[in-house]
């Protein structure tokens, strides 16, 4: 990270995106740039930097991250990069990811054009027909390793992870796979685009959450490779059913009690709204208060037909807002992100982290399951009782919450 | 699995290098000080991203709802100026949030863009976008300076430069800036002037604001926190107590030259021995004397350490944090007769270093001390010298865990455990809660390691 220690300090490991790897992504490497540094330019200092790290760590290639006062001072982190890369023999790539550019999105899309780098520098000879990458997944909780587990029941190699336990040498050779998946559409969906313009591999849309979007993803990828392997639609319907069976019985169980409570649902993207508005009617729940940060127009318009008349849409709400919805509705369980936490519990409300900070796998057929066994526990929690505002509630309903579990 | 074990014994220097750093910037500590005052919505100027991680990892630290507004820079503001972002973000807040006061910090874009807070925060003023009654203070933070601890101390002192007046009465009260201390901190102080009925104006206070009860409620500002009255009176006061060369000296120094105000810098009352300095201080200010309530409180704590002193002799301690805390902690450490063979702060400033040397002087060897160093010099360190115990924050436990020694977290920030925002380690009865936790962790690891023949059921 080639900027002020801030910027290196508040991303160290804060995200659970677990590796089978070296683990050295959980160390928190920055340049430490000092007002000296501001007034004479920290390329010296970057360069020096990097040839320690490389020489002591020896990784595959290095990312540096550009920061504001980087942009700003016009380091030429270019220059340094292919300096350093001259030097060592690995890639050493720039991230242009100055945060007065944009948001989360435009440092995406700097994150993808650094990787794009990498793509086709190694052989893919060996790359079997039946092949498939995974993008914009991860690995929170180990969600990533599920999918691989899936798609390879279903007879497929995965070439690379982006960048959920991804690899350098895999991304080298992702370009050699025959379909792109893409999750999260606003992290690597520039990448796959790139790739199908240079490579002319195309890419699908998938999300992972939820019981039918996680089937239909499956059966959208089995549907692609079908003339190139009559069986795999057999065993996709075969992986489908079976893993529906192992959830379903533990899904009713935690509908009995959530059968008729209400959920509010805040969360960064759209997408992501979707597959909780779905998964929350297989609970038995009605979501009664939906939002995102970043929906766009089509979002919303399609948000409101698939939820109940009445349900309240918000755009970007601030917190004070957040708090009369959710009061409005009396909702009893919240799904937002870590900030967002604390004021669901201030309100006596149950939460469910469907972000970064999330410590069980949610996405498969099992994180169904994971996730209604999360929400039950929340919402069914007796320390709501103890709430003056929902106390009142339980009262005037003439009834306990239930501790039946 | 290889988690840290990239750690190597060799130590060879660095000098364009962080890893794993014991510091972060300085915009946190000025958004952490400016909660402390009531009603007070803290305000990055500066692009997004920096708002939200300081609101992530406050929210983390103390598990509370944290508010804080951004100007959002964008490219264009990064070249012509951030003004008008700021003017409109000022107007907005007032009338949609309604806080009392917005406390303004800037970021390292805003100031090498060369953005005048005070001059912009006049135009606020003269344009209309401050309504009567409400207030703006700026402090100038930029991350490449200091650490988060002189953005604390540079928020704190902007507090008084900007309200305190000596209007030529003086109110009988006695000015005590705690410092970067926990809202459970701040409340023990409290707690201990009003034992020795001593009236006291404390700055920043974030008890109430950040240690808050589940009220069914969302409320965004909270009911604790110094109110602009009382930090205008603080001009009037008759002494002030500074806890904290680094975090809080400014302030009292900027209300002696300015208003007359004599002000005393001390150490943070962590500890006994720093303890007593601050009750004596107290007593000595405010022409009072200490109640046998207060004396007793100290009777237990040196009882505590009397009791069980055979186990904290000689024990070896890792620990770092931030200057203030350190230089009390090693004191206290010192003074059981433990030691404190490494310490690190990321804070640069070769006076700490001095302080350090000069509280260990009497151990039989040379301790290792460090300001500007990091993480894994200090893991470095104790993989050349094995420690009985670590003290510091949640970043310890790689190390915890690669050296199977146990943690005892102590500072900012705490991101994998409670308790911090509700049990004071200030103070007499916070010097038992702290030997308390060493001795546990002590204790716990001697019966774990013991061998049968060895493992007793009472020690």
């Amino acid at each position: 990270m080639h900027g002020p220690v801030g910027c290196a300090a508040y991303t160290w490991d804060i995200r659970g995106a677990l590796s089978s790897g070296r683990e050295l992504h959980r160390l928190s490497f920055t340049t430490d740039l000092r007002e000296k540094d501001i007034i004479f330019g920290g390329e010296p200092k970057l360069e020096a930097a990097l040839m320690e790290l490389i020489e002591r760590h020896e990784p595959k290639a290095a990312f540096v991250y550009s920061t504001c006062i980087v942009g700003l001072i016009g380091d030429d982190l270019e220059a340094v990069c292919r300096k350093v890369a001259d030097k060592t023999g690995i890639p050493v790539l720039p991230v242009q990811s100055e945060g007065f550019k944009g948001s989360k999105r435009e440092g995406y899309l700097a994150a993808c054009n650094a990787m794009f780098r990498l793509v086709g520098t190694a052989d893919v000879s060996d790359i079997p027909e039946l092949s498939v990458n995974i993008f914009g997944d991860f690995n929170i909780a180990g969600e990533t390793w599920i999918i691989k587990e899936y798609l390879e029941r279903m007879g497929l190699t995965v070439v690379a992870s982006v960048t959920g336990d991804g690899r350098v040498d895999d991304l080298r050779r992702s370009h050699g796979a025959s379909l792109n998946m893409v999750q999260c559409s606003g992290a690597t969906l520039d990448l796959a685009k790139m790739i199908e313009e240079k490579y002319g591999k195309p890419h699908c849309r998938v999300s992972w959450l939820g019981i039918e979007d996680m089937a239909d993803s499956l059966y959208k990828v089995a549907e692609f490779f079908a003339d190139k392997d009559p069986e795999i639609m057999a065993r996709t319907t075969e992986l489908v059913r079976s893993e529906l069976e192992g959830i379903l019985p533990g899904l009713a169980r935690y509908r009995k009690d959530l059968e008729g409570k209400k959920a509010a649902v805040y969360v960064g993207g759209a997408f992501k709204a979707f597959s909780l508005i779905k998964s929350f009617r297989h609970l038995g729940m009605e979501v009664a208060v939906v939002g995102s940060q970043t929906g766009t127009a089509e979002d919303y318009a399609e948000l409101a037909e698939v939820t109940d008349p009445g349900t309240i849409i918000v755009d970007d709400a601030n917190p004070l807002e957040l708090q009369e919805f959710i009061k409005e509705k009396d909702v009893d369980v919240f799904v937002g992100g870590v900030k967002e936490r604390p004021i669901a519990f201030k309100l006596g409300v149950g939460f469910c982290d469907h972000n970064h900070e999330r410590k069980i796998p949610l996405e498969g057929f099992v994180g169904m399951l994971n996730f209604a066994k999360e929400v039950h526990a929340s919402v069914m929690s007796p320390v709501w009782n103890f709430v003056p505002r929902r106390e009142k509630r339980h009262r005037n309903a003439g009834k306990e919450c239930s501790h039946d579990r | 699995m290889t988690l840290l074990r990239h750690t190597p014994k060799e130590i060879t220097e660095r000098k364009a290098l962080a890893i794993n750093p014991a510091k972060t910037c300085q915009p946190i500590g000025a958004m952490y000080a400016a909660l402390g005052i009531h009603g007070c919505l803290p305000h990055s100027h500066g692009s997004q991203g920096c708002c939200a991680y300081h609101r992530s990892t406050l929210t983390r630290h103390y598990k509370e709802p944290i508010s804080a507004a951004t100007s959002s820079f964008t490219e264009g503001a990064s070249v012509f100026g951030g003004q008008a972002n700021l003017l409109q973000a000022a107007n907005n807040i007032f009338s949609v949030y309604e806080p009392e006061v917005i406390a303004v910090h800037t970021t390292c874009l805003s100031e090498t863009i060369g953005d005048d807070l005070k001059q912009i925060i006049t135009k606020a003023r003269k344009d209309g976008k401050i309504p009567e009654g409400k207030e703006m203070l700026g402090a100038s933070t930029p991350s490449y300076v200091g650490s988060h601890v002189t953005g604390f101390s540079n928020m704190v002192k902007s507090m008084v430069s900007t309200f305190a007046k000596n209007t030529n009465e003086r109110n009988g009260k006695v000015n005590i800036i705690p410092g970067w201390v926990e809202p459970a901190d701040m409340e023990e102080v409290k707690r201990i002037a009003a034992m020795m009925g001593v009236d006291i104006t404390l700055f920043p206070d974030t008890s109430g604001v950040l240690n808050g009860p589940l009220s069914g409620e969302y409320r965004m500002f909270p009911e604790g926190g110094v109110t602009i009255e009382e930090l205008k009176d603080s001009g009037n006061a008759i002494g002030t107590m500074a806890l904290g060369e680094w975090c809080s000296a400014d302030a009292a120094r900027w209300l002696d030259s300015n208003c007359k105000v004599p002000c005393t810098v001390l150490d943070m009352p962590f500890g006994l021995k720093a303890t007593d300095r601050f009750v004596d201080t107290l007593r000595v200010i405010a022409g009072t004397s200490v109640p046998d309530s207060l004396a007793h409180e100290r009777g237990q704590l040196v009882d505590m350490i009397s009791d069980m002193h055979q186990y904290t002799f000689g024990k070896k301690v890792a620990i770092w944090g931030d200057p203030d805390q350190l230089i009390s902690m090693c004191e206290f450490l010192v003074s059981m007769d433990m030691w404190p063979v490494h310490v690190v702060t990321g804070t640069p400033g070769k006076r700490f270093e001095a302080r350090i040397r000069e509280i260990t002087k009497d151990l039989p060897f040379d301790i290792n001390v460090k300001a500007g160093g990091d993480m894994f010099l200090l893991h470095q360190w104790i993989k050349n010298e094995p420690v009985d115990l670590l003290i510091g924050n949640s970043y310890g436990k790689y190390i915890a865990r690669d050296e199977d020694t146990p943690l005892i977290r102590w500072g900012f920030p705490i991101l994998d455990r409670v308790g911090h925002q509700y049990f004071p380690t200030l103070g007499y009865k916070g010097g038992l809660r702290l030997l308390e936790k060493m001795l546990n962790a002590i204790l716990d690891r001697k019966d774990r390691d013991d061998p049968e023949e060895t493992f007793e059921l009472v020690l």
